[in-house]
């Protein structure tokens, strides 16, 4: 049974195998993952269509392959295991019972002698991670002795290579892609405000138990801001829009992106309709996004429709920062550490929880004063949680 | 450590089994062997080396008898044999190899233990002493190495006298005017070849139809037309129902497999060689846990049995029943247990029969390659062309190299000739290192040599050879 690569959403052509999860040989079982795939937005895996054993593999991880494309085979209902160098050559099928060493990739790096083999293998090292001096390039003892010692030289001083080089995901390719795009298209300004988390924060001590409880999630500072985003974006309709040609495209839906770090890159999925959710919906959304980017589950759709993005660099200690756009959209908010600060509160200094805020705009149709404008509407909203319930 | 306790027990001292404790014991590891019968296991005492003691001393009585004529040596048909004699050149040689185990064990301060060795668990081997003593020694591993025995044939009862196995047939008092071999692998065509050239009429029943499974078919078909001119009958695809022994000799009962008339075939030794079968007897695998499959001990790829601490390697393991096979296995196995990443290469072990002319093979056969839909290319030379064959009058026979189509890298050598059994030596050796056929022929032979014959074999399967 051959595995193809699936559908994986409109527009997409071609992905790249990130990495196989089964061996040729290994047993599978039935939606048992054998395979991951890395697209521009996001990772899948592919599960197995039956269960059986791992009969080939055609497309070697790192390798791009098309929608629809056969990359393996599985044999439905054999048991796995038969890998081993030990299996009798009349059952197995040809292209296993040929020897490895026909395949055209072992004529690329030549097998080293016994000896070279067993030292590559006590030294952990494969025959192409060596510069081998043998007839052909092949790996010799010496060789190993000489490529082996270099990690352990590296304490005194980094002996290793002064640099390496690794292809770029096609993850972080896109990001690179479309960062340098968002600035190159917008006309991209930011304007700075700075926000006392006093309040918010008295409330979610006074409140965090109880919401808990009643909610099953933990009360975050996230939805408050993005409810005093949709506050803002109400009033300031112009950071809610994108350029559609000549035109300026104005929603009047609410869907704000979360921007959350993972093990491959920045994703930005979209919590939907904000305007429509309560402080426990955003935080239920935010926490099931944050568990499946945790897991690489997170799919196209959930990343697609943004009208507005929050970012939150405050998680990693950033004290400010200017975000990018995230093109087509005209704003985005950058949340950052609380830090106190000696305030003037009336006559008097106190020392606050103070947080900077950014918001970066596309200044081809957001003025100025919108902007800026925005920005005291989320801070006043922030500094006095009362305005988000009454609305004002 | 106590006196009975080992880092290392090995059971038996065959090929495997002494190798393995002298490496263990080289590697730094306390090695005791325990050995019931005499050091060095079938191959020194009852298989490889004597046989091949009387394979020489038979084959100059051969020459002697009819072929040194054509040299100009003429001996007045005054060639006699003394059987006697013959024997006692094969046991000094037996006896000074035996000896020579003791002193490596001595030398590498391995603890020979006399004794037949029951497993008493994971880490504990009984060992009833040839002396009348148990003693129990305790090991951090134990390798199993007790190597095989002769399969007996349902109704052909062994006496070795007269129906013998290997053994009886290394040590008849006199030539048999007749002798009936059952099964003609190698040690049965290495064993009739003796006798048949002290003058046995030999008849080799055989169940295939074909001699020597395994070997390369084109060679096995050579192999026995050059066999048959030494006179040695065959008679394939017949199976033999049953063996009796009486005043007059042997009676053995033959009939053909795909059916017909049965025969009898009267002998006055019958040689039972149809294969041999791993022998673990007494050794109370099972009561230890320890897997075994057709009698076979199961293995992972590390010679580690289902018991953690219990290893095994040769003969009572799988693959091929080969004394070097074995030593290899041996190396592997206390250098895994010393720490270190053994490994064995099955996919160049060489195979050798020891006749005349001898046969002699690595990798894999064309047969198996057609199989497999390997694309190939054969290169086969002929000993005919080669000037110092001519000149030892060594003329039969030929080499065959096989490489792969694609990357020309070599897949298996067979040799028919005189020295086959040294020659395939290069040939495994250029396997090793994942040599081409271009390889081999671009490595300097010297000449006149009989080896040229296998660079002319690479270069014809590379390209071309040059002399024919």
């Amino acid at each position: 049974m051959d595995i193809k690569i699936p559908s994986l959403g409109e527009s997409i052509t071609e992905a790249t195998i990130s990495k196989w999860f089964k061996k040729e040989g290994d047993a599978v079982a039935q939606d048992e993952p054998v395979l991951e795939l890395e697209t521009d937005k996001v990772t899948v895996e592919v599960p197995a269509a039956a269960a059986g054993r791992l009969d080939r593999i055609l497309a070697a991880a790192g390798s791009t392959v098309k929608i629809g494309e056969v990359v393996g085979a599985i044999a439905a209902g054999a048991a796995g295991g038969t890998a081993s160098p030990i299996r009798s050559a009349p059952s197995a099928p040809p292209k296993a019972a040929a020897p490895a060493t026909a395949s055209p990739a072992a004529a690329a790096a030549p097998m080293p002698g016994p000896a070279g083999r067993k030292a590559l293998a006590e030294a952990g090292l494969s025959a192409s991670q060596v510069q081998g001096s043998g007839k052909d390039g092949r790996v010799t003892k010496a060789d190993v002795a000489a490529g082996g010692a270099a990690p352990a030289k590296a304490a005194a001083r980094a002996a290793g290579p002064r640099e390496t080089r690794s292809k770029m995901s096609r993850l972080r390719q896109r990001i690179a892609e479309r960062l340098k795009a968002a600035q190159n298209t917008a006309a991209m300004l930011t304007t700075f405000n700075e926000v006392d988390m006093g309040n918010v924060m008295r409330l979610r001590d006074r409140y965090k138990d109880n919401f808990e409880k009643r909610h099953g999630v933990r009360m975050g500072f996230m939805s408050f801001f993005v409810k005093a985003c949709v506050q803002a974006l109400k009033e300031i309709p112009a950071v809610n829009a994108e350029i559609d040609g000549d035109e300026i495209v104005y929603k009047n839906f609410y869907n704000i992106g979360v921007a959350v770090g993972t093990a491959q890159g920045l994703v930005v999925p979209v919590l939907r309709d904000c305007d429509e959710l309560s402080l426990a919906g955003i935080e239920k959304a935010i926490n099931e996004y944050g568990k499946r980017a945790r897991d690489g589950k997170i799919g196209l759709e959930d990343l697609s429709g943004g009208t507005f993005t929050i970012s939150n660099g405050g998680v990693y200690g950033s004290l400010n920062s200017t975000p990018i756009l995230n093109p087509p959209q005209s704003g985005i908010l950058g949340m950052h550490k609380i830090q106190p600060r000696p305030m003037a509160v009336g006559d008097k200094v106190e020392i606050r929880p103070m947080m900077y805020l950014a918001l970066s705009y596309d200044h081809r149709i957001v003025d100025g004063r919108e902007a800026v404008t925005f920005l005291v509407r989320v801070k006043e909203c922030i500094e006095d949680p009362e305005r988000l319930l009454l609305d004002v | 450590m106590s006196e009975s306790e080992f880092d290392v027990v090995v059971i038996g001292a065959g090929p495997g089994g002494y190798v393995a404790a002298i490496k263990a014991a080289q590697l730094g590891l306390k090695t005791a062997c325990v050995e019931k019968a005499a050091l060095g296991g079938c191959c020194l005492n009852v298989g490889c080396i004597p046989s091949k003691a009387l394979l020489h001393s038979s084959h100059l009585f051969a020459e002697a008898t009819h072929g040194l004529d054509k040299f100009g040596v003429k001996l007045g048909g005054k060639v006699a044999l003394d059987l006697p004699a013959m024997m006692a050149h094969k046991d000094q040689v037996v006896g000074a190899s035996v000896k020579g185990i003791e002193f490596l064990f001595r030398k590498n301060k391995v603890a020979h233990v006399k004794g037949a060795a029951t497993i008493a668990g994971p880490n504990a081997v009984k060992v009833a002493g040839a002396d009348g003593k148990a003693v129990e020694l305790k090991a951090k591993a134990i390798v199993v190495a007790t190597g095989s025995e002769s399969t007996p044939l349902p109704g052909v009862e062994i006496d070795e006298k007269r129906i013998v196995t290997s053994t009886g047939a290394l040590a008849l008092a006199e030539v048999p005017k007749k002798m009936v071999l059952i099964g003609a692998g190698v040690i049965g065509l290495e064993l009739g070849s003796v006798w048949r050239r002290l003058g046995a009429e030999v008849e080799v029943v055989e169940f295939l139809d074909r001699i020597c499974p395994g070997m390369d078919a084109e060679v096995a078909k050579n192999f026995q037309r050059l066999l048959e001119k030494q006179g040695l009958k065959f008679r394939l695809g017949a199976k033999v129902t049953g063996a009796k022994s009486g005043k007059s000799g042997v009676a053995v009962m033959v009939e053909p497999v795909k059916g017909g008339a049965a025969e009898t075939l009267q002998a006055d030794v019958v040689l039972v060689a149809i294969g041999r079968r791993p022998y673990t007897e007494g050794l109370g695998l099972e009561a230890a846990g320890v897997k075994t499959e057709k009698g076979r001990v199961v293995i992972d790829e590390h010679f580690r049995s289902s018991v953690p601490s219990i290893f095994a390697i040769g003969d009572v393991v799988r693959g091929a029943m080969l004394a070097h096979k074995a030593e290899d296995e041996g190396v592997a196995v206390a250098e895994i247990i010393a720490g270190q990443k053994g490994h064995v290469n099955y996919d160049a072990i060489p195979g050798v029969v020891y006749t005349a002319p001898e046969v002699a093979w690595v990798g894999k056969t064309e047969d198996e390659l057609k199989a497999a839909g390997v694309p190939c290319r054969v290169g086969k030379v002929a000993f005919m062309g080669n000037g110092r064959a001519r000149a030892a009058g060594a003329t039969d026979g030929f080499c065959k190299v096989i490489a792969d189509a694609k990357t020309d890298r070599i897949l298996g050598v067979h040799i028919l000739g005189a020295e086959a059994g040294t020659m395939i030596a290069e040939a495994v050796v250029a396997m090793e290192f994942g040599g081409s056929a271009e390889d081999l022929g671009r490595v300097c032979h010297a000449h006149p040599s009989l080896n040229e014959t296998v660079k002319e074999a690479a270069l014809a399967a590379w390209s071309q050879a040059i002399h024919a």
